[in-house]
This record gives structure tokens, C-alpha cells and sequence, in this order.
């Protein structure tokens, strides 16, 4: 099971960069998304996939599933949900002030 | 007792959310962010104080035994930066009143000013790996907010690409601490050095090792990861960019320091010889991109990636003189960097543009900006007596008492091309015929030198009062070379 979670993180990791390899900023933003998604996964793997196990830690117990990753998902998971939001607005307004979408228009320091 | 080591998130996170409520208030919002900056200085001040008297204060969140709950340790390192951080905002929240235009003011600026400021604290203070991944998303999303602020066509352009590459580091963070997590299981940073220590530390190992460095190294801009910085510092107003170029970075460098001085310190043939690499090319294409332009705002900008170079190049050394030299750098840097921003910032309000081509003889009227600048522009290249001198010598004595001579020169020429840079803004800027425009600028570099000022008297106070500060240092320096330190101050009941 772990293998195959591990795999399935790598794909969405692979798909993630090529996206946010893209020109346009909506492309780059669903490629961040799945960057995250990959990271979670990743991180509820780490801590072993057992199933049905409480996530107790007392005398006697041999098999329980560690509750650290699942907080730490959460924590992560929350985060880059307000930051996709965040950026989402951020690309909307960028789009609007800018009047393009297309990172190759978006450089140079004529600001100057 | 050990309740004091959450006050310097505490204080500026309510101040934030309270400021957030008076929005409307603008006068009462400036009033209570004045007074609640001097409060928190004041405040953390005093902890550090007790702290470098008494040692370590550690506190356990929930009263959650050491490994298993979020622990916060204030010790005489994190102190050391917090105070310098609040010292900061204390200067930026006062340049803000007479710099912001006041549409920036209303949307935000005092609010996101103080979470970042809680941010920039709680990644200093927190004994958690995965908790300063928490902190860095709180300092980097207030950051967000704050290079955004007023929303003009740069802005927007350099923005998106600040946050898409602090976004990808972020999510390299928490991989690489979820991989570390599988490995040694716990995020618990003096558990994780004493694990660390216990298994040595092998191929696994020194692969995450690697991980985090390039993620921190994207935070704290070294080479190859600094193409982001010089652009989205200069494009926010002057404040922000002073905020961001003294804070941000440091914190990624900080964190440099604590995970490679306390948690892999088991492989330096690999790490520490990966970070003095880094370093030397950090050092000169920082330097050379200061030389490159001819805007003032990206000189300074420019000039904080060598900085970075430096404090990375006492950290890849690894003795005691060199971290003493780096802790003393990185105290100082916070301080330079953004007394340079807000000079440079009050010169370019004052001649209207930021191209240096165009500027000229503006110390004859405005004398005291002049100095300062100059005051400044000695300090940032090291020379005596000035603060930056001092860790310069310890960084670089360190080098060549380790025997990287080729990386001490490299170190030295730097140090006087870093001279040339703001020098040249000096001689363009200040020397020379005056121009007849400036006269109507004449307002409105009032009350912005007071801040810079007040910054450059801890300036001339770091070099010449070495004596108060330097035994401190040493110490922590001594105390950083052995990890057991740290780890004993944390897992002891």
C-alpha cells in the first residue's frame, strides 16, 4: 500500500512541476495544487498506512496508527488551501491590472 | 516563568488581530501600533536579558512531555535575533507613518506588519521542525499580503513569481520533513539530534540534510536559488522592502545555522563542504549584480545576497570563531540592511527617481542624509569601527584558521567590491552639481531619517560596544559547537 501511495505521489509531483512549468498563471496555480496534494499524500504515508488501529499509545499495545502525521496533514492541508485562494485572487488581479495571463509578457523591468 | 518564551509571538499576533478590528481608525491604528512596537521591544528586551543571565527558557505547549508536544526554546541565540527583529519594527513602524501613502495604510499594512512580525519571532523561537514550517507560512503569507500592498503593475508581476517560488519551497519543506519523519520519527529538533547523532548520520541521512538546504537556501537566497530577490524586494514601497530585506532572508539563514550547527552535523565532508561552495559563489554574483545596476533601491537589494554569502560561509567553516562571527554578521546585517533601505528609500523620494545617472550633489542640501549614508555604506563593507567589521574578521579569521584560503580571499576582494557599490552611490548620488528639481521635493524626507538614524546608532554601537555584546556571542558560539548544549537544556524535565 505504501508503494503504491508513494507512486501515486511522485506522479502527482511529476505533473505538478510540468504544470507549473506553463505560461499561463492558471496552469501554474493548479500545478502548486498539485504539488500540495503530492506533499500530503507523501506525508500521511510516512507515518505508515494501518488501518482500522486506534491512534493510542499506551502499555500493551502493539499495533495503533501513529497520530503525529495526521495532525501534521491537517496543518499542511490548511495552509496551502488559504494560499491557493490567495493566489487564485492574486492571478485574477494580475490579469486585470496587467492585461495578460502569459508569464513570458509578464517580464522585464520597464518599471524602471 | 517559562510562559515569557511565547510573549514575542503573542504580543504583535493580538496587536495584529486587534489592529485588524480598528481598521477604519487610521489615527488610533498608528497610535497603538507606536506604542505597541516599544512595548514588545521592551518587553522581549527583558526576556533576553534573562535569559543570557539564567539560561534557556523552554517552553512545553499543553505541558506536553518534550517529545511529544510543540516545545518553544528561547535561548540566548533566538533572544539575540528577537530583540534585533523588534528593533526593526520598531524603526519600521515609525518610518511607516511618514513613508506610506495612506491608501497602503488602510489596506492592511499595520496588521500584516505585525503578523509578520510574529511570523519572523515564532520561526526564531520554535524547537520544531515541522512548527517552522508553520511559522514560515505565517511570516511568508503576511509577506504576501504586504509585497502586494497597492496593487501597481510591478507589483503584481514580480509578486506572482515571489510567491510561486516561496509556494515550491514551502512544499519541499514539509516532503522533506514528512521523508525525515519516516526516518527518524520525530520533528522534535533536539530529538532529532540526538537520533541523528545515535544511527550517524548516512546516505538517507545527508540526502534530506541536502533537501532542507535547498529549501532554506530558497528562503535565504543563496546561489543558485537567488534570481527571485533583488526584483520583488524593490518593486513594494521603501518599508516593506526594508522589512523584507532585514527579516526575511535572516530567517532562512537562521535556519541554516540551527538545523547544520545541532542536527547533522555527522557528515561535514559532504554538508558543510556543499555550504562553503555555495557560499563563495553566493559572494561574488551577489557582488557582481550590486556592480550591475545603476538603480539605487536594487544596489542595496543586490547587496543583501553577499551578506547572505558571508554568514553561509562562517556556518561551512564550522568552528567556534567562524559561528561567532556569523551570529555577530547576522545581528548586524538586520540592522544595516534596513538602515540602507530607508536611506536609499528617503534619497529617492527625495530626487524623484531612482536611476543613479540622474542623481547628484544631494548633500548640499540635505547634509545629514549624506552621512548617514555614509555611515551606512562603511558599516555594510566592514570597515572598522563600524558592526560589520567585527564579524567579518571572525567569519574570515575563521577561514583561514581552518585553511580555506581560496574562499578568505574571495571573502576580502568582496568586501571591497561591496565598498565600490555603495560607494558609487555616494560619489553620483551625493557629490557633484545639484539638481533644480529637488527643491520641491524638499518635504518629503521629513521625519525618515530619524529611523535610519536610530538604526545606525546600533550600528556604531555593534562595533564600538563589541565589548558588551561579543562575550555573549562567543558563548553562544562555543555552545553551538557542541549539540548536547541544546539538547540537554530542551529534553531535561
Amino acid at each position: 500500500m505504501e508503494i503504491i501511495m508513494s507512486v501515486l505521489a511522485g506522479i502527482l509531483f511529476t505533473a505538478g512541476v510540468y504544470m507549473i512549468l506553463q505560461k499561463q498563471i492558471l496552469k501554474i496555480i493548479i500545478g502548486t495544487a498539485l504539488l500540495s496534494h503530492g506533499a500530503h499524500l507523501f506525508i500521511i504515508t510516512m507515518g505508515k498506512l494501518n488501518r482500522g488501529k486506534p491512534p493510542i499509545l499506551s502499555e500493551g499495545v502493539t499495533s495503533y496508527a501513529d497520530p503525529l502525521p495526521q495532525a501534521l496533514i491537517l496543518t499542511s492541508i490548511v495552509i496551502s488551501f488559504g494560499v491557493t485562494s490567495f493566489l487564485l485572487v492574486l492571478a485574477y488581479r494580475t490579469y486585470q491590472t496587467n492585461g495578460t495571463d502569459n508569464m513570458e509578457k509578464l517580464r522585464g523591468n520597464d518599471h524602471e | 516563568m517559562s510562559n515569557l518564551a511565547i510573549l514575542p509571538i503573542l504580543l504583535p499576533l493580538l496587536t495584529g488581530i486587534i489592529l485588524v478590528f480598528l481598521n477604519k481608525r487610521l489615527p488610533l491604528v498608528r497610535l497603538i501600533t507606536r506604542i505597541m512596537v516599544l512595548v514588545n521591544l521592551a518587553v522581549v528586551s527583558i526576556i533576553a536579558f534573562n535569559v543570557i543571565q539564567n539560561g534557556t527558557i523552554v517552553l512545553k505547549a499543553g505541558d506536553w512531555t518534550v517529545p511529544y508536544g510543540i516545545v518553544l526554546v528561547a535561548d540566548p541565540l533566538a533572544m539575540l535575533l528577537v530583540v534585533t527583529a523588534n528593533i526593526i519594527s520598531v524603526a519600521c513602524a515609525f518610518y511607516a507613518f511618514k513613508s506610506l501613502d495612506e491608501q497602503r495604510e488602510r489596506y492592511y499594512f499595520y496588521p500584516l506588519f505585525q503578523l509578520l512580525i510574529a511570523g519572523v519571532s515564532g520561526a526564531f523561537l520554535t524547537g520544531d521542525l515541522f512548527n517552522l514550517f508553520v511559522f514560515f507560512e505565517v511570516l511568508l503569507i503576511a509577506s504576501y499580503g504586504l509585497i502586494v500592498l497597492g496593487g501597481t503593475k510591478e507589483q503584481f508581476r514580480e509578486s506572482f513569481k515571489y510567491i510561486i517560488i516561496n509556494l515550491f519551497s514551502s512544499m519541499l519543506f514539509v516532503t522533506t520533513v514528512s521523508f525525515l519523519y519516516a526516518v527518524v520519527g520525530t520533528v522534535n529538533m533536539a530529538q532529532l539530534a540526538e537520533r541523528v547523532g545515535e544511527v550517524q548520520q548516512d546516505g538517507v541521512l545527508t540526502t534530506i540534510a541536502i533537501l532542507l538546504l535547498i529549501v532554506f537556501a530558497t528562503k535565504g537566497a543563496l546561489f543558485p536559488l537567488y534570481f527571485w530577490l533583488p526584483k520583488s524586494y524593490t518593486v513594494p514601497p521603501t518599508v516593506i522592502s526594508a522589512l523584507f530585506g532585514a527579516l526575511l532572508t535572516k530567517v532562512g539563514v537562521y535556519s541554516i545555522l540551527r538545523v547544520f550547527s545541532l542536527i547533522f552535523v555527522y557528515n561535514l565532508s559532504v554538508t558543510h563542504q556543499v555550504l562553503l561552495i555555495m557560499a563563495g559563489f553566493t559572494l561574488v554574483f551577489g557582488v557582481i549584480g550590486a556592480l550591475s545596476t545603476n538603480n539605487v533601491q536594487l544596489i542595496i537589494a543586490y547587496n543583501i545576497i553577499p551578506a547572505v554569502g558571508y554568514m553561509i560561509l562562517g556556518i561551512g567553516v564550522f568552528s567556534a570563531t567562524a559561528l561567532a562571527g556569523t551570529v555577530y554578521y547576522l545581528l548586524h546585517d538586520m540592522i544595516i540592511k534596513a538602515a540602507l533601505f530607508f536611506l536609499v528609500g528617503a534619497m529617492v523620494a527625495y530626487a524623484g527617481t531612482s536611476d543613479l545617472r540622474k542623481m547628484g550633489g544631494i548633500i548640499k542640501n540635505q547634509p545629514l542624509l549624506g552621512w548617514l549614508f555614509f555611515i551606512g555604506a562603511l558599516a555594510l563593507a566592514g570597515l572598522p569601527p563600524f558592526s560589520g567589521f567585527i564579524g567579518k574578521l571572525l567569519i574570515l579569521r575563521g577561514a583561514f584558521e581552518e585553511g580555506h584560503y581560496v574562499l578568505g580571499v574571495i571573502g576580502l576582494v568582496t568586501s571591497l567590491l561591496i565598498l565600490l557599490s555603495v560607494i558609487r552611490i555616494f560619489i553620483n548620488g551625493f557629490w557633484g552639481e545639484p539638481k533644480s528639481e529637488y527643491v520641491q521635493n524638499e518635504n518629503s524626507i521629513k521625519g525618515k531619517i530619524l529611523p535610519a538614524a536610530f538604526l545606525l546608532v546600533f550600528t556604531v554601537f555593534l562595533g564600538l560596544g563589541a565589548e558588551f555584546i561579543y562575550p555573549t556571542v562567543q558563548t553562544i558560539a562555543d555552545q553551538m559547537i557542541d549539540p548536547a548544549n541544546y539538547i540537554d537544556s530542551v529534553m531535561k524535565e
